[in-house]
């Protein structure tokens, strides 16, 4: 018996939510005395390959192909469920992100294995797993009444621990096939050089209270500083003053960091389906009757045109001080 | 082209959220339902809209009881031309899932449009269940899907950014915003539901093997700690001592 763990990647690196799915299955594996073994698919350097035991992976099945290079969930279901058997794998860790939320449901159907989509927590003593429902306005323990389980892991659930230690690398042949594969991609528009909103540990987003695209420098100077993301409520999108991508709310992502700053953002319901889960929310608005301060941990009464640019000189300085 | 639009009936956004029974289930006093909404607005419409440019035909299918007629019924006023009702409850996503694909398979859909999740569980995970069943491709989070000659042609969000990706039939996606804009029934749509089919059928005999325990609320803020305007450094040092998180 084992865990095993699918390493999401891109670009020959593996994405950080793997990290944390590396971590979470090594966690789970100590407690029931086995190994987690991870499943890279794709070309990779052996280095990189290697270094994903620092979170935690005795060893990682790597079939180095470039067939592999990009996603496509039917080929890739086959290729780690022929790695689960291989290992007699009794849990499967998935991170919970776009491409394992293709994965991960496609397995329980080929695994027989129940799926819980969206799991928060290390099973409690009963082996129950917590997951937000209600678009994060309450939680749920789920059980999985079969042998076999797969974990959808949601991002910011666990802080990655890192040694030293390396993981033995072994050449994995998958029996999947190029006539596997359903779906092609031909092209990819990822801003480079961007922090993933949906990876971020600290979430900088702005709302209508700020006018137009052209105040977007602040807010964009302030998650720099912060090594943080940016984000936007649903009407900035809307009309075109920030791209798609960055809507967070019920209808666009849903982010779980560590710090949400919310600047010039009223707090509506939908939009606070996509953000309650944060561990701390900071509100900036000139309205003090804004809902939004209802949400937060932390308020500021001001102009966001006059608080921001001081924000950023206050974590500036306090860069420089620690 | 013979497209299924799979519609769930969820507790409208803004519905207060509580749990009876020892907190084992879900309290729905006085809680309004919807279509969630992906599934109204993106993947449905977007079917119809499909429809109307290469011809073919959109059957709305939902797993549930009687009470989720109406949602059918409105679903098609909006354009659907007919609808498959799967008398059971929904047990859980693997069980819906075997009871969708099931229907597909034996009525040769092309193309399965889901929405990207329910607003009530969050599960993201009907549609890649249904194309494992099917043995179909599936691409999530869609937000544009275009068809010319039985060649599929879609974006699909991934973090930080888009891809285009080329697909064949069968095929299932699930839609989200940006595929298609909302279309209100009109009283034409309405008064054509009244008599458009809806054939109700039998689960097949798939177990459910997942459950869900117990529910929890979080645990409620403390409230807001308010820091002046004219001393932002103290914020700073909050979110650096106290939060812990800078
Ligand atoms: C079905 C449905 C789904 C939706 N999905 C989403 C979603 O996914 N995400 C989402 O965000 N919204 C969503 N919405 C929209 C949502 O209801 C709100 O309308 C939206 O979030 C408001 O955006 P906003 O806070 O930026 O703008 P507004 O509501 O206009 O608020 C602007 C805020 O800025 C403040 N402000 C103004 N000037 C300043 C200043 N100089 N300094 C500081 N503060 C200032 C104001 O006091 C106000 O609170 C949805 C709505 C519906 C009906
Ligand atoms: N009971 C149901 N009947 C029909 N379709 C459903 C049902 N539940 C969910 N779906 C579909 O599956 C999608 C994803 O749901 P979920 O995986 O539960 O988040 C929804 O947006 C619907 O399109």
């Amino acid at each position: 018996m084992s865990i095993l763990v699918y390493i999401d990647q891109s670009n020959g690196a593996a994405k950080k939510a793997s990290l944390e799915a590396s971590f979470y299955g090594k966690t789970i594996a100590a407690a029931k005395g086995t190994e987690a073994i991870g499943v890279y698919l794709g070309e990779a350097s052996e280095d990189i390959v290697r270094s994903l035991g620092n979170y935690g992976l005795s060893k990682v099945l790597h079939a180095n192909d470039s067939m592999f290079n990009d996603f496509d969930s039917k080929a890739f279901t086959k290729a780690v469920a022929a790695a689960a058997e291989q290992v007699n794998a009794s849990d499967i860790v998935v991170p919970f992100n776009q491409n394992g939320k293709q994965l991960g449901p496609r397995l329980s159907v080929k695994l027989n294995a129940g799926y819980v989509p969206g799991a928060s927590s290390l099973p409690n003593d009963n082996g129950q797993l917590s997951k937000a429902v209600f678009s994060g306005k309450s939680y749920a323990d789920y059980t999985v009444a079969t042998d076999k389980a797969i974990i959808g892991l949601s991002a910011n659930s666990i802080q990655a621990e890192k040694t030293d230690h390396e993981a033995a690398v072994e050449a994995f042949s998958s029996g999947v096939s190029a006539e596997d594969f359903a779906t092609k991609i031909l092209k990819k528009e990822v801003l480079e050089g961007e922090i993933p909103l949906t990876e971020a540990e600290r979430v900088v987003s702005a709302g209508r209270g700020l006018k137009g695209p052209e105040n977007w420098g602040m807010i964009e100077d302030l998650a720099k500083a912060l090594t943080a993301a940016t984000a936007c409520s649903r009407p900035v999108s809307d009309i075109g003053w920030r791209p798609h991508h960055e809507h967070v709310g019920q209808t666009g992502v849903t982010v779980k960091p560590n710090l949400y700053i919310a600047v010039g953002i009223s707090g509506a319901i939908q939009h606070l389906a996509g953000v309650n889960q944060s561990k701390v929310m900071v509100v900036i608005n000139n309205d003090p009757e804004a809902p939004f301060f209802k949400a937060a941990d932390y308020g500021i009464v001001g102009d966001a045109f006059e608080v921001i640019p001081k924000l950023l000189e206050e974590v500036n300085a306090f860069k420089q001080a620690n | 082209m013979k497209i299924l639009v799979p519609l769930s009936k969820v507790p409208d956004t803004t519905a207060k959220i509580a749990f009876t029974n020892n907190n084992t289930e879900f309290d729905t006093n006085n809680v309004q339902f919807i279509i969630n909404p992906t599934d109204e607005w993106y993947a449905l419409v977007r079917a119809i809209e499909l429809v109307e440019k290469n011809g073919g035909s959109v059957t709305v299918i939902n797993v549930g009881s009687a009470e989720n007629d109406q949602f059918i019924r409105k679903a098609l006023a909006i354009g659907a031309n007919d609808a498959v009702r799967v008398d059971a409850q929904a047990k859980d996503a693997f069980f819906t899932a075997s009871q969708i694909a099931d229907y597909a398979k034996a009525n040769a859909y092309d193309l399965v449009i889901t929405g990207k999740e329910t607003i009530d569980y969050n599960g993201a995970q009907i549609g890649g269940m249904i194309a494992e069943f099917m043995d179909a491709g599936y691409v999530g989070l869609v937000t544009r899907l275009d068809i010319e000659d039985g060649k599929v042609s879609l974006n699909r969000e991934i973090e930080g950014g888009e891809e285009v990706v080329e697909a064949s039939l069968p095929l299932v996606v699930s839609a989200q915003k940006g595929m298609a804009e909302q279309r209100i029934p009109n009283m034409r749509g309405i008064m054509q539901a009244r008599t458009k089919p809806l054939n109700v059928i039998p689960a097949n005999g798939t177990n459910a093997i997942v459950n869900i325990a117990a529910y929890h609320l979080p645990p409620t803020k403390s409230g807001c700690t308010y820091v002046d305007a004219e001393n932002i450094g103290e914020l700073v040092r909050l979110l650096h001592e106290e939060a812990k998180v800078i």
